[in-house]
């Protein structure tokens, strides 16, 4: 049973390109993703560091910093508008309304000098027609129902009186108080305490069953993905090289990488004497290798692969791998 | 050959507390104890894994055992002999016995030298040998680490952090230590990265008969390096066991909940406990039991009475009123 719908799909990402145009080089950060969002899912970019994952959230609300950024080819599709491509005035109605968008670091994603209240309340007024008073009575409820207690309280503290779950909370209140359609969050569990940690894949899990909200969850951690993810997109190399649903990356991983990245995730609930590790590092995203990005670290490497991108092959209706095993 | 019931370090009751201060009269009014009587023992050969959230006092924990920070209380012995009061002198010394690999390898390298200059610096400050020796010593740590020789000359910016952690472990191996304090060595790493550095750390071990330290927050980590483990609460320790008996059959509630709450490939394998609030403040932590506050087994008598670290079966304590026998 799938909580999402297959086809009311509610964000479309086509082969999107995202260079950083530097004095030392081009990076190409992101270099052609393609993946669609559904309905009352949750979809996990996943991927270590450099492999482009938080560029793909920030091209979709085109917040990276331009120059030396740029959209170089591609489309996102919302509301049968091209995010890529429409003008800034268009974009700003969709940052924060219909999309919003919780950066990694709650620390510095919080104004120090501004309080807690002054920061949702901006927001509100901003997209919504509510006056102060209106405005604050939502963020006092949305903060009750996102568990933080004395909600009151906490709208005239400073981010530094919050702690690190805390503030976590407080960023995804402010993220849900335009009633956005789509919520993305980068790496929301990375600098939370285990504890704390379970606290907030809660949280993100009420607002997929209770409020239905459309997730694009992004982190590097396959075991946070196996825990809130429907479907998963695995990047590599500023490339999506596999995708399908959480299940089946778990259970059945086509690409070599996904492969080795679940052998080599130390995990409670696998017995194991020795991890398998993969090995190299991940490129420079200044020096891609040719052809398949991943094929120096490739167990399963063939001469193709050194030349040629693997065209994305379809295993199944949902599940897509860009290999050239499968090719 | 390595003897696993001979203690190579006890720690006995051992404290440390940073005094809070206010006022231009610097007046005392105020301790936060990071590290609040803690005991246990590591032995010849073994690898112990000590385990919390940020802020329970692991690290300080680490540090103190090295003498990088001065005990407030409480004795470290180390092959029988108290180090707690050594001086300058004899503490360069065990220096040379025991190391310290850390967490960040981007602060933990002078960026002004060659990683062989880093890697050398040990030898040269004890005086071990001369340049050529050094230099064939240099080649040979490189190449346990799987570093290149080569790679000498390069500076650490040149090289990516599991390079640099790599860098880490050969400078800590360069004076052939007996005992390894590896404060959260692959924390900052990427997943496919972790899992070479903790396989480096294990075969280095089994080659060399090296002791650890093992400290992090990650149990999935901890689980794969460490054979007996402590999990540290609020500068206590609340449950010490074996890997096995840890994993299979926790005592201490916090223990469970901690287990409960890691993340897994496999989800629902284990019934999620889910912690209210956030761990309290070491400045003021709460009287009796310190993890009270937050206990889903909590009784009057964990409000009063601290509970003491209990051996409840063959090399299984507990700190938690729960079980007392």
């Amino acid at each position: 049973m799938q909580s999402y719908s297959r086809n009311n799909i509610i964000l479309r990402v086509n082969d999107l390109k995202t260079y950083f145009f530097t004095r030392r080089g081009v990076v190409k950060a992101v270099d052609g993703v393609s993946f669609e969002l559904r309905q009352g899912e949750c979809l996990c970019l996943v991927g270590e560091s450099g492999c482009g994952k938080s560029v793909t959230a920030l091209s979709i609300l085109r917040l990276f910093d331009s120059p030396p950024g740029r959209i170089v080819g591609g489309t996102v599709v919302y509301n049968s508008t091209d995010l890529a491509s429409c003008p800034d005035q268009e974009l700003r109605k969709v940052r924060g309304k219909e999309i919003a968008l919780i950066l990694q670091e709650a620390q510095s994603a919080l104004n120090p000098v501004l309080t807690i209240g002054d920061q949702i309340i901006e927001q509100m007024k901003i997209h919504l027609p509510l006056s102060t008073d209106e405005a604050r009575f939502k963020a006092i409820n949305l903060l009750r129902e996102m568990g933080i207690p004395s909600a009151e309280d906490v709208l005239n503290y400073y981010p530094h009186q919050l702690s690190g779950g805390m503030k976590q909370r407080v960023l995804v209140t402010m993220s849900l108080c335009c009633d956005p359609k789509i919520l993305i969050a980068d790496e929301p569990t990375t600098a939370v305490d285990v504890t704390i940690k379970a606290q907030v894949l809660d949280m993100f899990h009420q607002l997929k069953t209770k409020r239905q909200m459309s997730l694009i969850f992004i982190t590097h951690d396959l075991a946070v993905v196996a825990e809130i993810g429907d479907r998963a997109v695995v990047m590599y190399g500023g490339r999506d090289v596999e995708t399908a649903p959480v299940s089946e990356i778990i259970s059945a991983p086509a690409h070599p990488y996904t492969a080795g990245l679940l052998e080599c995730l130390p995990d409670l609930s696998r017995e194991m004497s020795r991890l398998n590790s993969i090995p190299g590092m991940p490129p420079d995203p200044s020096k891609m290798p040719p052809g398949c990005t991943f094929h120096p670290r490739c167990p399963k490497m063939i001469d193709i692969c050194r030349t040629q991108e693997p065209p994305l092959a379809e295993i199944s209706k949902e599940h897509k791998v860009r290999c050239h095993l499968y090719a | 050959m390595p003897d696993k019931d001979k203690p190579l370090l006890e720690v006995k009751e051992l404290k440390k507390y940073y005094p809070l201060t206010a006022g231009i009269t610097s007046r005392h009014i105020g301790d936060i104890k990071a590290v609040d009587g803690v005991s246990f023992s590591v032995g010849e050969g073994e690898s112990l894994g000590l385990v919390g959230e940020s802020g329970c006092g692991k690290s300080t924990l680490g540090k103190t055992i090295l003498r990088l920070e001065e005990p407030t209380g409480g004795k470290i012995i180390y092959k029988g002999t108290d180090i707690t009061t050594l001086d300058k002198k004899a503490l360069r010394q065990l220096r040379k016995e025991i190391q310290i690999i850390f967490q960040d390898p981007e602060a933990s390298l002078d960026p002004r030298m060659t990683i062989g200059q880093s890697i050398c610096e040990p030898l040269v400050i004890h005086n071990i040998g001369d340049d050529r020796e050094r230099e064939e010593m240099l080649v040979w740590l490189l190449e346990k680490v799987g570093l290149e020789p080569n790679q000498a000359s390069l500076y650490p910016h040149e090289l990516s952090g599991g390079q640099k952690q790599r860098v880490g472990i050969a400078r800590a191996l360069a004076l052939n230590p007996k005992l390894i304090v590896a404060d959260e060595p692959v924390s900052a790493l990427d997943v496919s990265i972790q899992a070479q550095i903790l396989n480096l750390m294990l075969d280095i071990q089994n080659q060399m008969g090296l002791s650890y330290l093992f400290i992090a927050h990650d149990l999935s980590v901890i689980k794969y390096v460490a054979r007996r483990i402590a999990v540290m609460y609020l500068g206590k320790i609340v449950e010490l066991a074996e890997r096995e008996a840890l994993f299979g059959n926790p005592l201490h509630p916090y223990t469970e909940a901690l287990l409960s709450s890691v993340p897994t490939l496999i989800p629902g394998a284990r019934k999620r406990v889910l912690l209210i609030g956030e761990v309290p403040s070491p400045l003021n932590p709460p009287p009796g039991c310190r993890f009270h506050p937050r206990c889903p087994h909590v009784m009057p008598a964990c409000r009063q009475e601290e509970p003491a670290l209990i051996e409840v079966s063959q090399g299984h304590s507990v700190a938690c009123h729960l079980h007392r026998s």
